[in-house]
């Protein structure tokens, strides 16, 4: 019961949560925290807190952290899979139809008319990353290591790690 | 060829700070640039897929080219590797720390990375708009870019409903020799 529990409560967030993961955390807050109790709403924002400090996906983190501090090792597999696994078999079957259909003109055409939106949404997730640097780095860094960046990766043409790397260091240093 | 699957996008997911969607340059910089597992025209489309779905962006792009390199075991590697990691780490951390907002140095790296992630956006969505401009002319790209930006921006409507809309459009409305060109 509690393991079927622990499945819908990701199970449901991640099924109708559109955005990606960030978009979708407090459609699992209301379940974990409103609809469970397995946790306080201050509990669940420490969680999440920790859980953006690190890399990797964060509804994955979440969910695995959660599940497993409410129902094991299995808790955990159980919420990462609930929240991976639905979205994922969609994702198999949409592109599955749409490469077996490849040389209709219609799908030929989809795939045209997506790029500019592909663009734009590229362009919003630039603003929104600007946005929030702007906020929790302030202007002055987020132009010095924008700027570095844009060298490293734009002028010299070098891996994306490198310049990741120097951020880090960056970050480590002047904004701890 | 697992391997190098597994190997991928675990670096990916260790250097991917700021949630999913920042991962999405990363992904199209070793998929697409260095590994050529798919085309850019094929991540375009996965993209785009991608957003009118529901759930985590960053677990079904792995997942969907995991399994294109190599099928179901390909596609379970590639979630793993991006996801597993830093669960560990999550649980490790929660169980050693009780006031872990402290490690402030960490949180600071974490924030440093948003401009560069800011950064690798740009060039993408330079990228994307070229090939829009390649493949449908600057007179279709514009002003499109303009709606489906005033759409979004403006009046706060969802790019799932767009892309939704446009793909209804494309399969029902009949093909002219002009658009086949």
């Amino acid at each position: 019961m509690l393991y079927l529990e622990i499945f819908l409560a990701f199970f449901i967030p991640n099924s109708i949560g559109y955005g990606g993961g960030p978009a979708i955390i407090p459609l699992i807050e209301a379940e974990v925290v409103a609809r469970y109790g397995w946790m306080s709403a201050a509990q669940f924002a420490e969680t999440l807190a920790l859980g953006n400090t690190l890399p990797s996906p964060i509804a994955t983190k979440m969910a695995g952290q959660i599940g497993y501090d409410v129902g094991g090792v299995w808790g955990g597999v159980i919420a990462v899979v609930a929240t991976v696994a639905p979205s994922l078999v969609l994702m198999l079957g949409a592109i599955g139809l749409m490469t077996k259909f490849k040389t209709s003109p219609r799908v030929k055409r989809m795939s045209r008319w997506v790029l500019p939106v592909v663009a734009v949404l590229m362009a919003l997730l630039t603003v929104s990353f600007m946005r929030e640097s702007l906020s929790s780095s302030g202007p002055l860094h987020t132009v010095i290591i924008a700027a570095v960046a844009a060298l490293l990766l734009v002028r010299l043409n070098l891996h994306p790690s490198i310049a990741i790397v120097f951020s880090l260091a960056y970050g480590a240093i002047f904004l701890g | 060829m697992n391997i190098q699957i597994f190997l991928s996008f675990l670096k990916i997911g260790l250097v991917g700070f700021g949630g999913g969607p920042s991962m999405i340059p990363l992904i199209h910089d070793e998929v697409v640039k260095r590994r050529q597992w798919v085309s850019d025209d094929d991540f375009s489309n996965i993209l785009a897929i991608a957003n009118t779905l529901p759930g985590p962006i960053a677990t079904k792009l792995p997942g969907y080219i995991g399994y294109k390199v190599n099928g179901i075991f390909g596609c379970i590697l590639g979630v793993l590797a991006i996801t597993v990691p830093m669960i560990f780490a999550m649980v490790i951390l929660l169980g050693a720390f009780n006031h872990y907002q402290n490690i402030v140095w960490i949180r600071g790296m974490g924030q440093a990375v948003v401009p560069v992630v800011m950064i690798m956006m740009l060039q993408l969505t330079w990228d994307f708009f070229k090939k829009a401009k390649s493949s449908l002319g600057l007179y279709v790209t514009i002003p499109m870019v303009v709606v489906v930006g005033g759409l979004i921006f403006g009046l706060g409507m969802h790019p799932a409903t767009i892309i939704l809309v446009l793909l209804v459009v494309a399969v029902i409305t009949p093909v002219t020799i002009r658009s086949l060109r």
